[in-house]
């Protein structure tokens, strides 16, 4: 299993529109991805349960998944978006 | 185009969606249902078309209002179809064999809670919209589309009726009109209305199923349009823009005296229902507030509000004055004011019953709590305070009692106060013929004509049926207040007035040769009586 550290540098944190878009790309991946903060892990594809993080700005969280091409992809998505 | 009459609350007009409200919006029935399957798949049908739904609004958004503001939509589409959110609802049809409807009410509840418990503000508000999500399922399955909420856009709020503590809650900002089929021109809505400069209708039959559509409230004819048509909607939109252009002008009267033709100064203050209206007074350009109601901070409350919580409106609103003067009238529940938790309980004639200064000389320490918060925020200030619902000497003489009490404990903790100047509102027939003998115990008087009047003529301003027999400038009242006025200034007080009346400028002249010192009016009325002062020959 692959995962990185990220550190959140959006305002708001992981807000609704970003966790929306995250769900559903994780939905299209054939591996679960999840998403750590602290000792709480979610599945990626779960809106609620990622907005139920409260991840904030500053905040660092770890991104896992099993296929190391869709690890690149969320790389850049956290980049751009968060 | 559909139209309808009511009576007018306010001269100004409205253009917007119409937000149907209903009480008990979210009173949904838990039912034993022992079809678990038929229950789930009625869900997933109700769920499939509301997300429907949010992908059709998400669609006109995005055309109407652009990407950004339009992503809430997509979201809410994407909550509803979030695996936890569904598994709960599964989970409570088939574990407590119940009806849909409640199993995505529960489930929108816990979501909410979840969220509402988050310590940041933002997540904190996304509990508003799980229970919109959920809202609008239950509306679906239930048939009734009252749920959806009042939503980002301003609209006007039409419902069957609003209480008070209702009106309150509504996001302000949000409001463009009322329009309501029960309640009177002197309700309290009505009066928010008039504050808020907004324009109202009550008597209308109203329908449900107008929610979402256009409509124009044009306050000046008391006219309701549903789906107006073009020309109509082209008139409206002219008349709205005369009546900023006479906004404008009346603003040239800001800063200006308020002062009669033969140069006597007339104190000019506005009514307020809560701090936030203090923004409209300092807008306005009153020279003070002459009625702070200051039950708002325990309508607002599901619990009474702590002298911390009190001290820290009235000192923000002493504050904000910056040395003008700020008139705090001391609870004033009862009535057509319903507070729960003061467990008042029902009465035949609620009007005439147990309220206001009544309330406060039997529960002594509600009072003393107010008084504390009120004396300790008049170190911040010039504040004075004022006691409603007085009918006797005595009353004023125990209430004057308890004062001491207060300073006194005010005084052994060492917090300071200022001198704080006490009047009576004279809102009872008793004590208007009696306010020979009341003034001599207090610094002012502030006539209530609403109930002054309601009480003199025996007419109960909630009933609209009875607005054909209310005279609001009946002989007899104004012969009160004349006697008032004259009991008053022989006796050292000053006068005035903070009812409606005192914003009705066919009678501001009247008011001045009877030697009125002090007028407070809704914030919006302001420049309006300061100039038919100036113009008053």
């Amino acid at each position: 299993m692959g995962s990185f550290h990220y550190v959140i540098k959006d305002e708001i944190g992981i807000h609704a529109r970003p966790a929306g878009m995250l769900a559903k790309m994780a939905k299209g991946f054939d591996s679960a991805v999840t998403i750590t903060k602290g000792e709480k892990t979610v599945d990626a594809s779960k809106l609620m349960a990622v907005m139920g993080l409260g991840v904030k700005k500053g905040d660092e969280i770890v991104i896992s998944t099993d296929n190391t091409e869709d690890l690149e992809i969320l790389k850049k998505f956290f980049e751009e978006n968060l | 185009m559909e139209q309808y009459t009511g009576k007018s609350i306010y001269k100004s007009v409205a253009i917007g969606p119409v937000y149907f409200y209903s009480r008990g919006e979210q009173q949904v029935k838990r039912c034993k249902a022992e079809d678990s399957q038929a229950q789930l798949e009625r869900y997933e049908t109700a769920r499939d078309r509301a997300v429907e739904e949010l992908q059709q609004l998400y669609q006109k958004a995005l055309k109407e209002v652009g990407e950004v503001n339009a992503a809430i939509f997509e979201v809410h589409a994407m909550m509803l179809e979030d695996e936890d959110y569904n598994d709960s609802v599964k989970n409570i049809i088939f574990s407590q064999q119940v009806n849909a409807e409640y199993a995505v009410a529960v489930t929108g509840d816990n979501f909410a809670q979840m969220f509402a418990e988050m310590d940041d503000e933002y997540f904190k508000a996304r509990a508003a919209d799980v229970k919109d999500i959920s809202e609008r399922v239950v509306g679906i399955l239930s048939n009734k589309r009252a749920g959806s909420s009042i939503g980002r856009e301003p609209v006007i709020v039409i419902a069957k009726d609003l209480a008070p503590s209702e009106t309150v809650q509504m996001d302000k900002s949000r409001l463009l009109g009322f329009v309501t089929e029960l309640g009177s021109s002197n309700s309290h809505t009505a009066i928010l209305a008039r504050t808020m400069n907004l324009p109202a209708l009550i008597g209308v039959p109203v329908k449900e199923e107008w929610s979402g559509k256009l409509a124009i409230v044009d306050g000046y004819q008391g006219i309701l349009y549903i789906d107006p048509d073009e020309e109509t909607l082209e008139k409206m939109r002219k008349k709205q823009q005369e009546d900023r252009e006479r906004s404008r002008l009346l603003q040239q009267l800001k800063g200006r005296l308020t002062v009669t033709p033969d140069g006597r100064k007339i104190n000019l203050y506005a009514n307020i229902g809560s701090v936030s209206d203090v923004a409209a007074v300092l807008e306005n350009d009153a020279e003070g507030i002459g009625l702070f109601r200051s039950e708002f901070l325990y309508l607002e409350k599901d619990t009474y509000p702590t002298e911390e919580e009190q001290f820290q409106s009235y000192k923000l609103a002493a504050e904000m004055m910056a040395g003008k003067k700020v008139i705090i009238r001391t609870l004033d529940i009862g009535a057509d004011k319903q507070v729960e938790y003061f467990h008042l309980g029902q009465e035949e004639n609620p009007a005439m019953g147990y309220r206001a200064i009544r309330i406060c000389l039997e529960e002594p320490e509600v009072f003393k709590t107010q008084l504390r918060a009120i004396f300790r925020a008049s170190a911040y200030g010039e504040i004075a305070v004022m006691y409603p619902m007085i009918t006797s000497v005595e009353e004023v003489r125990r209430i004057k009692a308890i004062v001491e009490e207060v300073k006194e404990e005010l005084d052994a903790r060492n917090i300071p106060y200022k001198n704080v100047e006490q009047g009576i509102m004279i809102e009872t027939p008793a004590a208007a013929v009696i306010s020979d003998m009341l003034a001599k115990e207090v610094d002012f008087f502030s006539i209530g004509t609403n109930d002054l009047s309601q009480y003199t003529m025996a007419i109960d301003r909630q009933n609209p049926r009875l607005d054909a027999f209310y005279d609001p400038h009946h002989p007899a009242l104004l012969r009160l207040i004349r006697m008032v006025i004259d009991n008053g200034h022989a006796h050292g007080c000053w006068v005035g007035i903070c009812g409606e009346l005192g914003a009705d400028l066919s009678l501001t002249k009247e008011f001045l040769q009877m030697g009125i010192d002090e007028l407070s009016v809704a914030p919006g009325m302001v420049l309006q009586v300061r100039e038919a002062v100036r113009k008053a020959e």
